[in-house]
């Protein structure tokens, strides 16, 4: 796509600046009317890359359709993703219009099944690309690029074109691909960036009504219209108010889309003037209500965060607990809460056990004609199987059943 | 610089120099295939009559030491790395001996740090001629801009026991910095002010040099119980007000890593270590004060209370991690070549378990053995590792010295040493295709451990059997090193080199491993 400059803004800049800045660069882009692009660099790793940055700068200023250019570089060992992010981001802030999102390298898996495992999502500041690279080595079913509150207001425009480059370069490693965007009508324009490069799912914040469901399921029609065709983007709406809470049903049912309803406590808490609590109480029925209205419309209720990350025996409490009320899957702050939160979500060793009995138990019945299903000297009503092969499915899906794959997450 | 002689291709395939600050050099010949005869280096016959019968060998000051010891030019002067980034003693020495109007001397300590940038000076006023030991941070850049004079040797802490030994060192005048000490000579590290643990690193010299000083901060009435050092090597004793600053001796506590992907490589490491079968009843092993072997450590324990398993002995450099599982009855023993923390000092000065240990006893090459291969599995780290498992602990991606050897060599003698690196920094790849300099040989490097997986060196048959049916992510080295190239932008450029030699890499036989070029200007 070529770029046409406007009058007037002719200098950009983008990116962190100072000594502590690691695994990132800043960039100024001054547009010129002669002389090509001149790159001025200095990078910690101008001995071994310092040729490859100048290049991949100029490369994203060519595809911007920027002739000529004075850019300086100040580079502390960014990868190439969050170069041509943080450069087409300095351009865009020198006027140019366009965009240059990078060729696909990263494997583009097979598309998410809209009722798979979501135990656990990892939280990535949108603007903090160095988190991203080795997200998915911990093993998450899920990684969010987060375009929302863990980006400044001042930079939501540059988070956009990491995350966009993030989702074209990054190998997640199977995880699912989420992007939260911003409350909506800045949202949308996230989606008109991160959406063609094949998010497995949108997280759309703060929904009060349906209509907001609506709205996005219908923008990411059109942007998506072109190439994309069958591959499903997934929503996911966060609750976060009380009037979100009392229309939750309504919302899990606004869209063919919404695989799952999740909640977000610390605007909840606020809504309601009280301050969040470790046990939870003040919550417990927006959570109830939410599992409750997930449920209702066929779709998972996910629960919020806990933010104690040196906590591991809390959080695997609140995760079992959590499990217990109905929830499938929570999300997590930081990379070792990961494993934590999928023990809690998983069905204990002696839970599984009795439940592969049960089907077995179910499964001979069935075969022998028997209308009443009986395990020793108990009868097993209807619902009882039912739960039962509930819990061999999400065990075999997280390859806890001896000979089932399942695969890893 | 003086010649280097000619070049030569070493049993490696390094070109170093034949010749190094006028010695005649050995090639690297492959592992365990040098063998040095002859007899070893003795300093010169004294006498007891000679020395004050009360006991007390104590001067004015360091400059009046080194005049009695008969400081001249071109002398070789050593001094130790036990106060780490808070020695005075060092520059100490070096300012007592340029007001005595000495030249051209060479510097050999068992490892600088930064507090030893002010050597620079020296060597620009012509007191220092150049250094044997380890260089780090502006030291190793003065060497590798070409700056120094001499050649800089570097060897590990066997390696220096080794070149004392057979006499490739003959160190004229040993400065022992003392936590404590009497007026006779005996000293000790695990107590007093400036206390920083063992002292094992001036052993050889208080034993082989011509003449020895101790300097401390902290006297006491004869005798100094225990004594690390034993007087009877000790020409004089000087008291100073201060030795060193007891903040940078030893930290506070040391800081296991906060980074979730160190915490992967060491959560990795301790896996392998169990799922091998080397994590058994009366193990042992070997972790620094390095962010992931400290959270290694803490990873093992779990599995080792999970199983029931104690170790018979840990090495360190120990801090609190360490001292833990002594306490916790989980090692019957720590044997530490330095202490890293306050827990390590005040562990090592109490707990009889707690042992302090020297590279003599560690890693000496001329030792009737030495426990570096009776420890089942160590843990290290490393700038670079090539495919073939060359590793280099020495020098950046570069090529610029920055860093020493430390026990690093030595420890590869270990049946199962483990390089827990990350796959790379920033976008500077740690695994590639060849290293810039190579530190340790690749058919002593067992296992490799990323946050990308875990590489076990194909010569061992029995280490890949072993993890056989385990769920870890064993890999080829080389497939980790395509895997990191294509995130970080494909192979980093070859770093820029003159062909000029400014240090050389010795292995722990003393012969030339690798060299270290002038970087381009």
């Amino acid at each position: 796509m070529a770029g046409t400059r406007k009058e007037g803004d002719v200098t950009g800049t983008a990116g962190p600046a100072g000594d502590d800045v690691r695994s990132d660069l800043n960039v100024s882009v001054e547009l010129a009317s002669s002389g090509g692009i001149q790159v001025e660099l200095t990078s910690k790793v101008e001995a071994l890359y310092g040729d490859s940055i100048r290049q991949g700068a100029s490369e994203v200023l060519r595809a911007l359709g920027v002739e000529h250019a004075r850019v300086a570089v100040d580079d502390k060992g960014a990868l190439p993703f969050v170069v041509a992010a943080r450069v087409e981001a300095a351009a865009r802030r020198a006027g140019v219009q366009g965009a240059a999102p990078p060729p696909r390298s990263a494997p583009l898996g097979n598309p998410s099944p809209r009722d798979r495992l979501r135990r656990s999502r990892l939280y990535l500041p949108g603007s903090q690309p160095k988190l991203f690279i080795n997200a998915g080595l911990h093993r998450p079913d899920a990684v969010i690029l987060d375009l929302e509150d863990s980006v400044h207001p001042d930079e939501k425009d540059t988070a956009r074109l990491l995350v966009r480059n993030a989702l074209a370069t990054i190998d997640f490693r199977g995880a699912e691909r989420m992007v939260r965007i911003n409350q909506l009508p800045l949202g949308l324009a996230d989606l008109d960036e991160v959406a063609p490069q094949q998010p497995d799912l949108i997280l759309i914040p703060k929904v009060e009504r349906p209509e907001q469901v609506e709205e996005v399921h219908g923008h990411l029609a059109t942007v998506r219209s072109e190439s994309d065709g069958d591959r499903p983007v997934w929503l996911m709406p966060i609750i976060e108010s009380a009037l979100g809470v009392e229309n939750a049903f309504a919302i899990a049912s606004a869209a063919d889309t919404v695989v799952a309803l999740t909640i977000g406590l610390e605007d909840y808490t606020a809504d309601l003037g009280v301050p969040r609590s470790a046990a939870g109480t003040e919550s417990a029925y927006a959570r109830a209500r939410l599992v409750n209205a997930a449920h209702a419309a066929g779709v998972q209720a996910i629960d919020s965060v806990f933010s104690d990350v040196a906590d591991m025996d809390g959080l695997l409490a609140w995760a079992r607990a959590s499990r217990a009320l109905g929830f499938e899957g929570m999300g997590c702050i930081h990379p070792r809460q990961i494993q934590p939160i999928h023990m809690g979500f998983s069905p204990t060793p002696e839970e599984l056990e009795k439940a592969l009995r049960i089907v077995a138990a179910y499964e001979e019945a069935q075969s022998r004609g028997l209308g009443v299903v009986s395990l020793g000297t108990k009868m097993i009503d209807p619902p009882v199987v039912l739960r039962a092969r509930r819990v061999v499915d999400q065990a075999k899906a997280a390859g806890l059943v001896a000979g089932e794959k399942g695969g890893d997450r | 610089m003086s010649g280097s002689g000619e070049l030569v291709v070493n049993a490696l395939g390094r070109r170093v120099p034949t010749v190094v600050n006028d010695a005649e050099q050995v090639p690297f010949q492959g592992v365990g295939k040098h063998h040095p005869e002859g007899r070893k280096h003795a300093p010169p016959v004294r006498s007891s009559q000679n020395y004050p019968p009360s006991g007390d060998k104590r001067v004015a000051d360091l400059k009046t030491a080194l005049e009695e010891c008969g400081l001249a030019d071109g002398m070789v002067i050593s001094t130790h790395h036990h106060l780490r980034n808070g020695d005075q003693v060092a520059l100490a020495t070096l300012t007592a001996a340029a007001g005595l109007g000495a030249k051209d001397l060479m510097w050999f300590p068992s490892a600088s740090f930064p507090c030893h940038e002010p050597v620079i000076d020296f060597m620009e006023r012509g007191v220092v001629h150049h250094i044997e030991g380890s260089m780090n941070g502006p030291l190793g850049r003065y060497c590798s801009e070409g700056k120094m004079r001499g050649m800089g040797v570097l060897r590990s802490h066997g390696g220096r026991w080794q070149a004392v030994q057979d006499g490739e060192v003959k160190i004229d005048i040993a400065v022992i910095a003392a936590p404590t000490a009497d007026a006779f000579g005996n000293a000790d590290g695990s107590h007093g002010p400036s206390a920083c643990g063992s002292l094992g690193f001036a052993l050889a010299d208080s034993i082989y040099a011509d003449r020895v000083i101790v300097v401390t901060d902290h006297l006491v009435d004869f005798p100094c119980i225990p004594w690390q050092i034993q007087g009877n090597n000790v020409d004089y004793v000087v008291e100073v007000d201060s030795i060193g600053d007891p903040a940078q001796i030893v930290s506070g506590t040391t800081q296991v890593t906060r980074s979730p992907d160190r915490q992967l490589i060491a959560e990795y490491v301790a896996r392998f270590i169990r799922d091998s079968g080397i994590m058994r009843d009366g193990f042992s092993f070997q972790a620094g004060a390095g962010g992931i072997a400290l959270a290694f450590i803490g990873y093992l324990r779990e599995m080792m209370r999970e199983a029931g398993v104690k170790a018979r002995f840990v090495r360190g450099g120990s801090t609190e991690h360490l001292v833990s599982l002594l306490q916790e009855g989980l090692t019957d023993y720590i044997l530490d070549g330095q202490t890293f923390d306050l827990a390590g000092v005040a562990s090592i000065g109490e707990d009889p378990r707690h042992v302090a240990t020297s590279p003599f006893t560690s890693y000496n090459h001329h030792g009737k053995g030495n426990f570096a291969t009776m420890v089942d599995a160590v843990v290290l780290g490393a700038t670079e590792v090539d495919v073939d498992f060359n590793a280099n602990v020495n020098t950046h991606s570069d090529g610029v010295l920055l860093h020493g050897i430390g026990g690093w060599q030595n420890c590869l003698f270990s049946p199962c040493s483990i390089l827990a690196v990350p796959a790379f920094r920033d976008r500077i790849p740690v695994i590639v295709d060849e290293v810039a300099t190579v530190t340790g040989p690749g058919e002593l490097v067992d296992v490799v451990v990323t946050e990308r997986g875990i590489a076990i060196n194909p010569r061992r048959h029995d280490l890949l059997d072993a993890v056989g049916g385990s769920d870890l992510p064993i890999r080829p080295l080389a497939e980790i090193k395509e895997e990191v190239e294509a995130i970080v932008g494909g192979p980093p450029r070859k770093p820029r080199l003159t062909d000029r030699p400014v240090a050389v890499i010795k292995w722990v036989d003393g012969t030339v491993l690798d060299t270290v070029w002038q970087v381009q200007g």
